[in-house]
Protein backbone atom coordinates (compact mmCIF):
# COMPACT_ATOMS: atom_id res chain seq x y z
CA UNK A 1 0.00 0.00 0.00
CA UNK A 2 2.94 1.83 0.60
CA UNK A 3 4.61 1.44 -2.32
CA UNK A 4 1.44 2.65 -3.94
CA UNK A 5 0.88 5.88 -2.28
CA UNK A 6 4.03 7.04 -3.31
CA UNK A 7 3.77 6.23 -6.73
CA UNK A 8 0.50 7.88 -6.87
CA UNK A 9 1.97 10.45 -4.72
CA UNK A 10 5.26 11.05 -7.53
CA UNK A 11 2.26 11.05 -10.84
CA UNK A 12 0.49 13.76 -8.70
CA UNK A 13 3.49 15.87 -8.50
CA UNK A 14 4.34 15.40 -12.36
CA UNK A 15 0.59 16.10 -13.43
CA UNK A 16 0.66 19.09 -11.64
CA UNK A 17 4.05 20.15 -12.88
CA UNK A 18 3.77 19.12 -16.20
CA UNK A 19 -0.09 21.18 -16.01
CA UNK A 20 -2.11 18.49 -16.73
CA UNK A 21 -3.74 19.64 -13.53
CA UNK A 22 -4.55 22.99 -14.90
CA UNK A 23 -5.46 21.76 -18.08
CA UNK A 24 -7.95 19.62 -17.42
CA UNK A 25 -9.38 21.93 -14.08
CA UNK A 26 -9.78 25.26 -17.50
CA UNK A 27 -10.76 22.66 -20.01
CA UNK A 28 -13.94 21.27 -17.66
CA UNK A 29 -14.69 24.55 -15.55
CA UNK A 30 -14.73 26.44 -19.68
CA UNK A 31 -16.67 24.10 -21.08
CA UNK A 32 -19.40 23.82 -18.19
CA UNK A 33 -19.64 27.77 -18.07
CA UNK A 34 -20.67 28.12 -21.47
CA UNK A 35 -22.70 25.20 -21.91
CA UNK A 36 -24.54 25.98 -18.29
CA UNK A 37 -24.86 29.70 -19.25
CA UNK A 38 -25.44 29.71 -23.32
CA UNK A 39 -27.63 26.49 -21.89
CA UNK A 40 -30.13 28.36 -19.91
CA UNK A 41 -31.25 30.75 -22.62
CA UNK A 42 -33.93 28.37 -24.47
CA UNK A 43 -35.30 27.24 -21.12
CA UNK A 44 -39.26 27.90 -21.17
CA UNK A 45 -39.26 27.25 -24.79
CA UNK A 46 -38.22 23.36 -24.41
CA UNK A 47 -40.31 23.25 -20.74
CA UNK A 48 -37.17 21.47 -19.52
CA UNK A 49 -35.63 22.07 -16.24
CA UNK A 50 -32.21 24.68 -16.53
CA UNK A 51 -30.14 21.72 -14.67
CA UNK A 52 -31.95 19.15 -17.58
CA UNK A 53 -30.96 21.56 -20.51
CA UNK A 54 -26.85 22.19 -18.72
CA UNK A 55 -26.38 18.38 -17.77
CA UNK A 56 -27.89 16.75 -21.60
CA UNK A 57 -25.00 19.78 -22.85
CA UNK A 58 -22.59 19.02 -20.50
CA UNK A 59 -23.26 14.77 -20.99
CA UNK A 60 -22.72 15.29 -24.61
CA UNK A 61 -19.46 16.61 -24.31
CA UNK A 62 -18.46 14.85 -21.68
CA UNK A 63 -18.70 12.31 -23.88
CA UNK A 64 -16.12 13.41 -26.01
CA UNK A 65 -14.07 14.67 -23.47
CA UNK A 66 -13.39 12.44 -20.58
CA UNK A 67 -11.95 10.06 -22.71
CA UNK A 68 -9.85 12.09 -24.56
CA UNK A 69 -8.77 13.41 -21.12
CA UNK A 70 -8.15 10.16 -20.22
CA UNK A 71 -6.34 8.57 -22.78
CA UNK A 72 -4.30 11.87 -22.69
CA UNK A 73 -3.13 11.19 -19.12
CA UNK A 74 -2.16 7.69 -19.97
CA UNK A 75 -0.82 6.79 -23.32
CA UNK A 76 2.91 6.98 -21.47
CA UNK A 77 2.32 6.01 -18.58
CA UNK A 78 4.00 2.32 -19.37
CA UNK A 79 5.82 3.48 -23.03
CA UNK A 80 7.18 6.74 -21.55
CA UNK A 81 8.81 4.92 -18.54
CA UNK A 82 10.46 2.27 -20.89
CA UNK A 83 11.59 5.23 -22.92
CA UNK A 84 13.24 7.04 -19.94
CA UNK A 85 14.83 3.84 -18.78
CA UNK A 86 13.18 3.99 -15.23
CA UNK A 87 11.16 1.47 -16.32
CA UNK A 88 13.65 -1.45 -15.48
CA UNK A 89 14.32 0.55 -12.32
CA UNK A 90 10.90 0.54 -10.95
CA UNK A 91 11.04 -3.08 -12.01
CA UNK A 92 13.80 -3.75 -9.79
CA UNK A 93 11.96 -2.17 -6.78
CA UNK A 94 10.86 -4.35 -4.05
CA UNK A 95 6.84 -3.95 -5.81
CA UNK A 96 4.39 -5.43 -8.01
CA UNK A 97 3.61 -4.25 -11.57
CA UNK A 98 0.11 -4.24 -10.51
CA UNK A 99 0.92 -1.78 -7.65
CA UNK A 100 2.95 0.66 -9.98
CA UNK A 101 -0.17 0.77 -12.25
CA UNK A 102 -2.48 1.10 -9.13
CA UNK A 103 -0.39 4.11 -8.17
CA UNK A 104 -0.51 5.30 -11.43
CA UNK A 105 -4.31 4.95 -11.78
CA UNK A 106 -5.24 6.55 -8.07
CA UNK A 107 -3.24 9.53 -9.23
CA UNK A 108 -4.84 9.88 -12.75
CA UNK A 109 -8.33 9.64 -11.22
CA UNK A 110 -7.57 12.04 -8.72
CA UNK A 111 -6.72 14.31 -11.65
CA UNK A 112 -10.16 13.61 -13.51
CA UNK A 113 -12.11 13.60 -10.52
CA UNK A 114 -11.26 17.15 -9.51
CA UNK A 115 -11.60 18.38 -12.64
CA UNK A 116 -14.98 17.42 -12.87
CA UNK A 117 -15.88 18.28 -9.76
CA UNK A 118 -15.09 22.09 -9.91
CA UNK A 119 -16.44 21.74 -13.16
CA UNK A 120 -19.53 20.68 -12.16
CA UNK A 121 -20.04 22.86 -9.17
CA UNK A 122 -19.41 25.40 -10.85
CA UNK A 123 -22.76 24.58 -13.34
CA UNK A 124 -24.34 23.87 -10.18
CA UNK A 125 -23.80 27.33 -8.54
CA UNK A 126 -24.45 29.37 -12.07
CA UNK A 127 -28.00 27.58 -11.80
CA UNK A 128 -28.75 27.87 -8.10
CA UNK A 129 -27.65 31.77 -8.53
CA UNK A 130 -29.54 32.83 -11.60
CA UNK A 131 -32.64 30.39 -10.44
CA UNK A 132 -33.40 29.11 -7.32
CA UNK A 133 -30.99 26.20 -5.30
CA UNK A 134 -34.27 24.24 -5.71
CA UNK A 135 -33.13 24.01 -9.10
CA UNK A 136 -30.17 22.08 -8.93
CA UNK A 137 -30.86 17.99 -9.67
CA UNK A 138 -28.18 17.46 -7.12
CA UNK A 139 -29.56 13.37 -8.13
CA UNK A 140 -28.41 14.10 -11.74
CA UNK A 141 -25.44 15.39 -10.76
CA UNK A 142 -24.21 12.81 -8.51
CA UNK A 143 -25.18 10.13 -11.36
CA UNK A 144 -23.20 12.72 -13.85
CA UNK A 145 -20.02 12.89 -11.76
CA UNK A 146 -19.79 9.46 -11.35
CA UNK A 147 -20.50 8.20 -14.33
CA UNK A 148 -18.16 10.40 -15.86
CA UNK A 149 -15.46 9.28 -13.75
CA UNK A 150 -15.88 5.46 -14.88
CA UNK A 151 -15.77 6.87 -18.30
CA UNK A 152 -12.95 8.58 -17.79
CA UNK A 153 -11.08 4.95 -15.56
CA UNK A 154 -12.29 3.02 -18.47
CA UNK A 155 -10.36 5.28 -21.02
CA UNK A 156 -7.11 5.29 -18.28
CA UNK A 157 -7.51 1.75 -18.51
CA UNK A 158 -7.15 1.21 -22.09
CA UNK A 159 -3.94 4.12 -22.78
CA UNK A 160 -1.87 2.32 -20.15
CA UNK A 161 -3.14 -1.18 -21.80
CA UNK A 162 -1.78 0.83 -25.27
CA UNK A 163 0.90 2.07 -23.72
CA UNK A 164 2.13 -1.73 -22.45
CA UNK A 165 1.84 -3.05 -25.85
CA UNK A 166 3.25 -0.28 -28.28
CA UNK A 167 6.25 0.28 -26.43
CA UNK A 168 7.04 3.97 -28.17
CA UNK A 169 5.14 6.83 -26.82
CA UNK A 170 4.92 8.44 -30.40
CA UNK A 171 2.81 5.12 -31.52
CA UNK A 172 1.21 4.95 -28.66
CA UNK A 173 -0.34 8.39 -28.94
CA UNK A 174 -1.24 7.83 -32.50
CA UNK A 175 -3.21 4.33 -31.40
CA UNK A 176 -4.73 6.17 -28.08
CA UNK A 177 -6.27 8.81 -30.61
CA UNK A 178 -7.46 6.00 -33.19
CA UNK A 179 -9.09 4.50 -30.11
CA UNK A 180 -10.73 7.90 -29.02
CA UNK A 181 -12.09 8.47 -32.72
CA UNK A 182 -13.54 5.17 -33.00
CA UNK A 183 -15.24 4.61 -29.73
CA UNK A 184 -16.90 8.09 -29.61
CA UNK A 185 -17.22 8.77 -33.47
CA UNK A 186 -17.17 5.96 -35.36
CA UNK A 187 -18.63 3.29 -33.61
CA UNK A 188 -21.70 5.21 -33.76
CA UNK A 189 -21.42 6.16 -36.77
CA UNK A 190 -21.19 2.23 -37.71
CA UNK A 191 -24.51 1.46 -35.26
CA UNK A 192 -26.41 4.67 -37.21
CA UNK A 193 -25.31 2.40 -40.70
CA UNK A 194 -26.36 -0.54 -39.41
CA UNK A 195 -29.64 1.11 -38.08
CA UNK A 196 -30.61 2.22 -41.40
CA UNK A 197 -29.68 -0.62 -43.47
CA UNK A 198 -31.49 -3.33 -41.27
CA UNK A 199 -34.34 -0.71 -41.06
CA UNK A 200 -36.02 -2.20 -38.26
CA UNK A 201 -35.21 -5.74 -38.73
CA UNK A 202 -33.72 -8.56 -36.12
CA UNK A 203 -30.71 -6.39 -35.66
CA UNK A 204 -32.25 -3.01 -34.54
CA UNK A 205 -34.45 -5.25 -31.94
CA UNK A 206 -32.15 -7.68 -30.67
CA UNK A 207 -28.32 -7.13 -31.01
CA UNK A 208 -28.33 -2.95 -31.13
CA UNK A 209 -29.49 -2.16 -27.90
CA UNK A 210 -26.55 -4.86 -26.39
CA UNK A 211 -24.09 -3.05 -29.12
CA UNK A 212 -25.19 0.47 -27.99
CA UNK A 213 -24.68 -0.10 -24.26
CA UNK A 214 -21.57 -2.03 -24.66
CA UNK A 215 -19.71 1.14 -25.92
CA UNK A 216 -18.63 2.90 -22.54
CA UNK A 217 -19.27 6.12 -24.02
CA UNK A 218 -22.62 5.27 -25.40
CA UNK A 219 -23.40 3.28 -22.02
CA UNK A 220 -22.92 6.92 -20.21
CA UNK A 221 -24.76 9.27 -22.80
CA UNK A 222 -27.80 7.10 -22.16
CA UNK A 223 -27.41 7.30 -18.46
CA UNK A 224 -27.36 10.88 -18.11
CA UNK A 225 -29.87 12.04 -20.28
CA UNK A 226 -33.54 11.68 -18.75
CA UNK A 227 -34.97 13.78 -21.82
CA UNK A 228 -35.01 10.58 -24.91
CA UNK A 229 -36.54 13.78 -27.01
CA UNK A 230 -32.50 15.21 -26.99
CA UNK A 231 -30.94 12.39 -27.67
CA UNK A 232 -29.64 12.41 -31.52
CA UNK A 233 -30.35 8.47 -31.79
CA UNK A 234 -33.45 9.37 -30.50
CA UNK A 235 -35.17 6.10 -33.16
CA UNK A 236 -33.27 3.89 -31.88
CA UNK A 237 -33.18 4.70 -28.45
CA UNK A 238 -36.22 3.88 -27.42
CA UNK A 239 -35.57 -0.33 -28.00
CA UNK A 240 -31.81 0.33 -26.53
CA UNK A 241 -33.08 1.25 -22.77
CA UNK A 242 -36.50 -0.70 -23.01
CA UNK A 243 -33.64 -3.61 -23.90
CA UNK A 244 -31.32 -3.31 -21.55
CA UNK A 245 -32.27 -0.44 -19.40
CA UNK A 246 -30.88 1.46 -16.59
CA UNK A 247 -29.20 -1.99 -15.58
CA UNK A 248 -27.38 -2.57 -18.92
CA UNK A 249 -25.91 0.93 -19.09
CA UNK A 250 -24.62 0.96 -15.06
CA UNK A 251 -23.19 -2.71 -16.02
CA UNK A 252 -21.58 -1.63 -18.82
CA UNK A 253 -20.47 1.79 -16.44
CA UNK A 254 -18.93 -0.82 -13.95
CA UNK A 255 -17.37 -3.78 -16.16
CA UNK A 256 -15.51 -1.39 -18.38
CA UNK A 257 -13.23 0.56 -15.87
CA UNK A 258 -12.72 -2.81 -14.18
CA UNK A 259 -11.91 -4.60 -17.56
CA UNK A 260 -10.00 -1.97 -18.77
CA UNK A 261 -7.58 -2.13 -15.42
CA UNK A 262 -7.63 -5.91 -16.14
CA UNK A 263 -6.44 -5.33 -19.93
CA UNK A 264 -3.39 -3.13 -18.77
CA UNK A 265 -2.47 -5.52 -16.43
CA UNK A 266 -2.38 -8.54 -18.57
CA UNK A 267 -0.64 -6.37 -20.95
CA UNK A 268 1.89 -4.69 -18.73
CA UNK A 269 2.56 -8.41 -17.23
CA UNK A 270 4.11 -9.30 -20.63
CA UNK A 271 6.62 -6.13 -20.92
CA UNK A 272 9.80 -7.21 -21.00
CA UNK A 273 12.08 -4.48 -20.33
CA UNK B 1 29.58 -15.09 1.82
CA UNK B 2 28.43 -15.77 -1.76
CA UNK B 3 26.08 -12.54 -2.74
CA UNK B 4 25.39 -13.29 -6.49
CA UNK B 5 26.11 -16.99 -7.98
CA UNK B 6 25.54 -17.55 -11.28
CA UNK B 7 25.98 -21.20 -12.60
CA UNK B 8 26.08 -22.77 -16.18
CA UNK B 9 23.74 -20.09 -16.85
CA UNK B 10 22.44 -19.82 -20.70
CA UNK B 11 19.58 -17.34 -22.79
CA UNK B 12 18.60 -18.31 -25.98
CA UNK B 13 16.38 -15.93 -28.04
CA UNK B 14 15.00 -18.46 -30.52
CA UNK B 15 18.11 -19.97 -32.36
CA UNK B 16 20.62 -17.37 -31.16
CA UNK B 17 22.31 -18.10 -27.94
CA UNK B 18 23.37 -14.44 -26.51
CA UNK B 19 24.52 -16.09 -23.26
CA UNK B 20 26.81 -19.20 -23.58
CA UNK B 21 27.35 -21.13 -19.82
CA UNK B 22 28.46 -18.15 -18.23
CA UNK B 23 29.91 -18.98 -14.13
CA UNK B 24 30.82 -15.73 -12.21
CA UNK B 25 30.22 -15.07 -8.50
CA UNK B 26 30.62 -12.06 -6.75
CA UNK B 27 31.28 -11.86 -2.95
CA UNK B 28 30.76 -9.74 -0.05
CA UNK B 29 32.35 -6.85 -0.12
CA UNK B 30 33.56 -7.30 -3.92
CA UNK B 31 34.13 -5.20 -6.93
CA UNK B 32 34.05 -6.91 -10.02
CA UNK B 33 33.73 -5.25 -13.27
CA UNK B 34 31.95 -6.77 -16.36
CA UNK B 35 33.86 -6.25 -19.62
CA UNK B 36 32.71 -6.84 -23.02
CA UNK B 37 31.56 -4.90 -25.81
CA UNK B 38 28.19 -4.29 -27.09
CA UNK B 39 25.93 -7.46 -27.66
CA UNK B 40 28.27 -9.20 -25.81
CA UNK B 41 25.55 -10.23 -23.20
CA UNK B 42 26.26 -8.08 -20.47
CA UNK B 43 23.04 -6.16 -19.70
CA UNK B 44 21.57 -9.71 -20.49
CA UNK B 45 23.47 -11.02 -17.81
CA UNK B 46 22.26 -8.03 -15.76
CA UNK B 47 18.66 -8.68 -16.31
CA UNK B 48 18.35 -12.68 -15.61
CA UNK B 49 20.42 -11.28 -11.94
CA UNK B 50 17.16 -9.24 -11.54
CA UNK B 51 14.88 -11.04 -12.51
CA UNK B 52 13.53 -8.88 -15.55
CA UNK B 53 14.50 -11.94 -17.97
CA UNK B 54 13.78 -15.68 -18.11
CA UNK B 55 16.87 -17.65 -17.87
CA UNK B 56 16.61 -20.56 -20.59
CA UNK B 57 19.45 -22.72 -18.91
CA UNK B 58 21.63 -22.75 -15.12
CA UNK B 59 20.90 -20.80 -11.95
CA UNK B 60 21.21 -17.42 -10.62
CA UNK B 61 21.29 -17.24 -6.61
CA UNK B 62 20.97 -13.80 -5.39
CA UNK B 63 21.94 -13.87 -1.28
CA UNK B 64 20.08 -17.14 -1.64
CA UNK B 65 17.04 -16.21 -3.27
CA UNK B 66 15.86 -16.61 -6.76
CA UNK B 67 16.11 -13.43 -8.73
CA UNK B 68 13.13 -11.47 -9.33
CA UNK B 69 12.03 -12.60 -5.63
CA UNK B 70 10.82 -10.11 -3.49
CA UNK B 71 13.77 -11.14 -1.19
CA UNK B 72 16.08 -10.47 -4.01
CA UNK B 73 14.75 -7.36 -4.76
CA UNK B 74 14.48 -6.25 -1.36
CA UNK B 75 18.66 -6.31 -1.21
CA UNK B 76 19.60 -5.52 -4.68
CA UNK B 77 20.50 -2.02 -5.85
CA UNK B 78 20.34 -1.31 -9.50
CA UNK B 79 20.95 1.28 -12.03
CA UNK B 80 20.28 1.30 -15.35
CA UNK B 81 22.27 1.88 -18.60
CA UNK B 82 21.97 5.55 -19.12
CA UNK B 83 18.62 6.43 -16.91
CA UNK B 84 16.60 10.09 -17.26
CA UNK B 85 14.55 10.53 -14.43
CA UNK B 86 11.45 12.78 -14.65
CA UNK B 87 12.42 15.86 -15.49
CA UNK B 88 9.45 17.78 -13.97
CA UNK B 89 10.43 16.80 -10.45
CA UNK B 90 13.07 17.62 -7.92
CA UNK B 91 16.35 15.43 -7.09
CA UNK B 92 14.72 15.23 -3.54
CA UNK B 93 11.28 14.46 -4.80
CA UNK B 94 12.66 11.13 -6.94
CA UNK B 95 15.45 9.82 -4.15
CA UNK B 96 12.71 10.25 -1.56
CA UNK B 97 10.15 8.21 -3.40
CA UNK B 98 12.79 5.51 -4.07
CA UNK B 99 13.32 6.01 -0.49
CA UNK B 100 9.52 5.03 0.43
CA UNK B 101 9.82 2.57 -2.06
CA UNK B 102 12.36 0.65 -0.19
CA UNK B 103 11.36 1.75 3.09
CA UNK B 104 14.41 3.94 4.50
CA UNK B 105 13.58 6.92 6.79
CA UNK B 106 13.68 10.01 4.11
CA UNK B 107 16.37 11.71 6.18
CA UNK B 108 18.97 9.24 4.80
CA UNK B 109 17.71 9.97 0.87
CA UNK B 110 19.01 13.94 2.31
CA UNK B 111 22.06 12.39 3.47
CA UNK B 112 22.69 10.65 0.58
CA UNK B 113 21.88 13.67 -1.77
CA UNK B 114 24.72 15.98 0.11
CA UNK B 115 26.86 12.46 -0.10
CA UNK B 116 26.67 12.47 -3.69
CA UNK B 117 27.47 16.09 -3.81
CA UNK B 118 23.42 17.03 -4.87
CA UNK B 119 22.65 18.83 -1.72
CA UNK B 120 23.14 22.50 -3.64
CA UNK B 121 20.66 21.60 -6.55
CA UNK B 122 18.26 19.11 -4.38
CA UNK B 123 15.49 21.59 -4.45
CA UNK B 124 16.04 21.96 -8.64
CA UNK B 125 14.34 19.72 -11.34
CA UNK B 126 15.74 16.98 -13.03
CA UNK B 127 15.53 18.63 -15.91
CA UNK B 128 17.83 21.43 -15.61
CA UNK B 129 20.76 19.01 -14.53
CA UNK B 130 23.72 17.91 -16.03
CA UNK B 131 24.18 14.45 -16.52
CA UNK B 132 26.73 13.74 -14.31
CA UNK B 133 24.24 15.01 -11.97
CA UNK B 134 21.33 12.81 -13.20
CA UNK B 135 24.01 10.07 -12.88
CA UNK B 136 24.57 10.81 -9.37
CA UNK B 137 20.98 10.40 -8.42
CA UNK B 138 20.78 7.27 -9.83
CA UNK B 139 23.84 6.18 -7.61
CA UNK B 140 22.54 7.38 -4.72
CA UNK B 141 19.14 5.74 -5.48
CA UNK B 142 21.37 2.27 -5.33
CA UNK B 143 23.03 3.40 -2.26
CA UNK B 144 20.10 3.54 0.23
CA UNK B 145 19.05 1.45 2.02
CA UNK B 146 22.54 -0.29 1.93
CA UNK B 147 22.06 -2.97 -0.33
CA UNK B 148 23.86 -6.18 -0.10
CA UNK B 149 24.18 -6.20 -3.83
CA UNK B 150 24.32 -3.78 -6.15
CA UNK B 151 24.24 -3.63 -9.87
CA UNK B 152 25.38 -0.97 -11.96
CA UNK B 153 25.09 -1.04 -15.88
CA UNK B 154 28.00 1.56 -17.56
CA UNK B 155 27.65 3.56 -14.54
CA UNK B 156 30.52 5.80 -15.87
CA UNK B 157 29.79 6.16 -19.46
CA UNK B 158 29.26 10.47 -20.17
CA UNK B 159 30.94 11.24 -16.55
CA UNK B 160 33.90 13.71 -16.37
CA UNK B 161 37.10 12.30 -14.54
CA UNK B 162 36.70 14.05 -11.67
CA UNK B 163 32.68 12.73 -11.39
CA UNK B 164 34.02 9.49 -12.36
CA UNK B 165 36.73 9.44 -9.44
CA UNK B 166 33.85 10.83 -6.92
CA UNK B 167 31.87 7.53 -8.32
CA UNK B 168 34.07 5.41 -7.70
CA UNK B 169 35.03 6.64 -4.07
CA UNK B 170 30.92 5.82 -3.47
CA UNK B 171 31.23 2.46 -4.76
CA UNK B 172 34.21 1.60 -2.95
CA UNK B 173 32.74 2.83 0.52
CA UNK B 174 29.56 0.41 -0.69
CA UNK B 175 31.87 -2.53 -1.20
CA UNK B 176 33.50 -1.78 2.25
CA UNK B 177 30.40 -1.91 4.03
CA UNK B 178 29.95 -5.23 2.89
CA UNK B 179 28.09 -4.93 -0.67
CA UNK B 180 29.03 -7.04 -3.26
CA UNK B 181 29.02 -4.61 -6.57
CA UNK B 182 29.17 -5.78 -9.89
CA UNK B 183 29.61 -3.23 -12.37
CA UNK B 184 29.72 -3.39 -16.23
CA UNK B 185 31.94 -0.67 -18.48
CA UNK B 186 33.58 0.54 -21.19
CA UNK B 187 35.77 2.86 -19.61
CA UNK B 188 38.78 0.28 -19.33
CA UNK B 189 41.38 2.45 -17.67
CA UNK B 190 39.55 3.57 -14.68
CA UNK B 191 38.57 -0.01 -13.76
CA UNK B 192 42.05 -0.89 -13.47
CA UNK B 193 42.84 0.67 -10.04
CA UNK B 194 39.18 0.75 -8.81
CA UNK B 195 37.80 -3.07 -9.18
CA UNK B 196 38.98 -6.11 -7.84
CA UNK B 197 38.16 -8.62 -10.35
CA UNK B 198 37.77 -8.54 -14.18
CA UNK B 199 35.31 -10.72 -16.56
CA UNK B 200 35.70 -10.67 -20.14
CA UNK B 201 32.61 -11.90 -21.86
CA UNK B 202 33.12 -11.95 -25.24
CA UNK B 203 29.71 -12.92 -27.66
CA UNK B 204 27.95 -14.64 -24.76
CA UNK B 205 31.02 -16.69 -23.31
CA UNK B 206 33.16 -15.63 -20.14
CA UNK B 207 36.37 -15.50 -21.40
CA UNK B 208 38.09 -14.27 -18.52
CA UNK B 209 37.66 -13.89 -14.88
CA UNK B 210 40.54 -12.98 -12.53
CA UNK B 211 42.13 -9.95 -11.02
CA UNK B 212 44.12 -7.98 -13.21
CA UNK B 213 47.46 -8.78 -11.63
CA UNK B 214 46.64 -12.33 -13.01
CA UNK B 215 45.37 -11.76 -16.43
CA UNK B 216 48.19 -9.71 -16.81
CA UNK B 217 50.06 -12.97 -15.89
CA UNK B 218 48.42 -15.16 -18.04
CA UNK B 219 48.29 -12.83 -21.87
CA UNK B 220 51.72 -11.94 -20.79
CA UNK B 221 51.55 -9.37 -22.83
CA UNK B 222 54.49 -7.12 -24.21
CA UNK B 223 56.21 -4.60 -22.08
CA UNK B 224 57.02 -1.20 -23.34
CA UNK B 225 60.26 0.97 -22.56
CA UNK B 226 60.43 4.18 -24.22
CA UNK B 227 63.86 5.60 -23.40
CA UNK B 228 64.75 9.05 -23.63
CA UNK B 229 68.12 10.45 -24.56
CA UNK B 230 69.48 13.51 -25.99
CA UNK B 231 70.12 13.94 -29.63
CA UNK B 232 73.62 13.48 -30.07
CA UNK B 233 73.36 10.61 -27.96
CA UNK B 234 70.08 8.78 -29.33
CA UNK B 235 72.22 7.12 -32.07
CA UNK B 236 74.35 4.77 -29.50
CA UNK B 237 71.57 4.38 -27.19
CA UNK B 238 69.44 3.06 -29.84
CA UNK B 239 72.57 0.98 -30.86
CA UNK B 240 73.63 -0.58 -27.51
CA UNK B 241 69.87 -1.71 -26.72
CA UNK B 242 67.94 -2.47 -30.40
CA UNK B 243 63.93 -0.85 -30.95
CA UNK B 244 62.89 1.27 -32.76
CA UNK B 245 63.39 5.23 -32.62
CA UNK B 246 60.31 7.02 -32.22
CA UNK B 247 61.56 10.90 -32.65
CA UNK B 248 65.26 11.85 -32.66
CA UNK B 249 65.51 11.82 -28.51
CA UNK B 250 63.56 8.60 -27.85
CA UNK B 251 63.78 4.56 -28.56
CA UNK B 252 61.28 2.51 -28.09
CA UNK B 253 61.47 -0.97 -27.49
CA UNK B 254 59.26 -3.89 -26.05
CA UNK B 255 59.96 -7.34 -23.85
CA UNK B 256 58.06 -9.99 -22.44
CA UNK B 257 56.91 -9.59 -18.71
CA UNK B 258 59.85 -12.28 -17.72
CA UNK B 259 62.47 -10.56 -19.49
CA UNK B 260 61.89 -7.26 -17.96
CA UNK B 261 64.53 -6.89 -15.02
CA UNK B 262 67.29 -7.92 -18.03
CA UNK B 263 65.72 -5.11 -20.09
CA UNK B 264 66.18 -2.54 -17.04
CA UNK B 265 69.44 -3.54 -15.98
CA UNK B 266 70.34 -3.06 -19.68
CA UNK B 267 69.13 0.62 -19.22
CA UNK B 268 70.55 1.65 -16.59
CA UNK B 269 73.59 -0.02 -17.60
CA UNK B 270 74.13 3.10 -19.79
CA UNK B 271 74.33 5.60 -16.94
CA UNK B 272 74.29 9.03 -17.30
CA UNK B 273 73.13 9.40 -21.15
CA UNK B 274 69.43 8.25 -20.05
CA UNK B 275 67.64 10.85 -19.41
CA UNK B 276 64.17 9.47 -18.38
CA UNK B 277 62.67 5.97 -18.64
CA UNK B 278 58.78 5.06 -19.23
CA UNK B 279 57.47 1.22 -18.55
CA UNK B 280 54.35 0.87 -19.39
CA UNK B 281 52.75 -2.88 -18.43
CA UNK B 282 50.28 -4.18 -20.98
CA UNK B 283 46.54 -1.56 -20.44
CA UNK B 284 43.51 -3.01 -19.70
CA UNK B 285 42.42 -2.26 -23.33
CA UNK B 286 45.02 -4.52 -24.51
CA UNK B 287 44.41 -7.34 -22.14
CA UNK B 288 40.68 -7.10 -22.80
CA UNK B 289 41.53 -6.94 -26.80
CA UNK B 290 43.77 -10.26 -26.07
CA UNK B 291 41.19 -12.50 -24.59
CA UNK B 292 38.07 -11.35 -26.75
CA UNK B 293 41.06 -12.18 -29.72
CA UNK B 294 41.76 -15.39 -28.17
CA UNK B 295 38.02 -16.77 -28.14
CA UNK B 296 36.81 -15.05 -31.54
CA UNK B 297 39.79 -17.38 -33.01
CA UNK B 298 39.01 -20.88 -31.59
CA UNK B 299 35.20 -20.33 -32.23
Amino acid sequence: MTSILSIARLELLIARRNLWVATAIVLMATFNVVLTIAGNAPTGVLGAGPMTVSITSITTLSVYLMPLIGLLLSFDAISGEAERGTLTLSLSYPLSRAEILLGKFFAHLLVLGVAVAIGLSITAAIIAFRHEVAATEWRALIVLYFTSLALGATFLGLGYTISALVKQTGAASGVAIALWLIAVVLYDLGLLGALVADAGGTFTKTIFPYALVANPADAFRLLNMPDQSVNMLSSGLGAASSATGLGGQLASLLVWPIAALLFALLAFRKVEP
Amino acid sequence: MTALNIQHVVKRHGDLETVSDVSLTVEAGERVALLGHNGAGKTTIIKMVLGLMPISQGTIDVLGNHPGSAAARRQTGYLPESVAFHGALTGREQLHHFARLKSVPLKQADDLLDRVGLGHAADRRISTYSKGMRQRIGLAQVVLGQPKLAILDEPTSGLDPVSRHEFYDIVEEMAHNGSAVMLSSHALTELELRTDRIAILSQGQLVANDSLQQLRERASLPIRFKVTASTDTIESVSDKLGGTRVNCQSVELMCRPDEKIGVLSAITALGPVVKDVDVTPASLEELYRHFSRIEEKSS
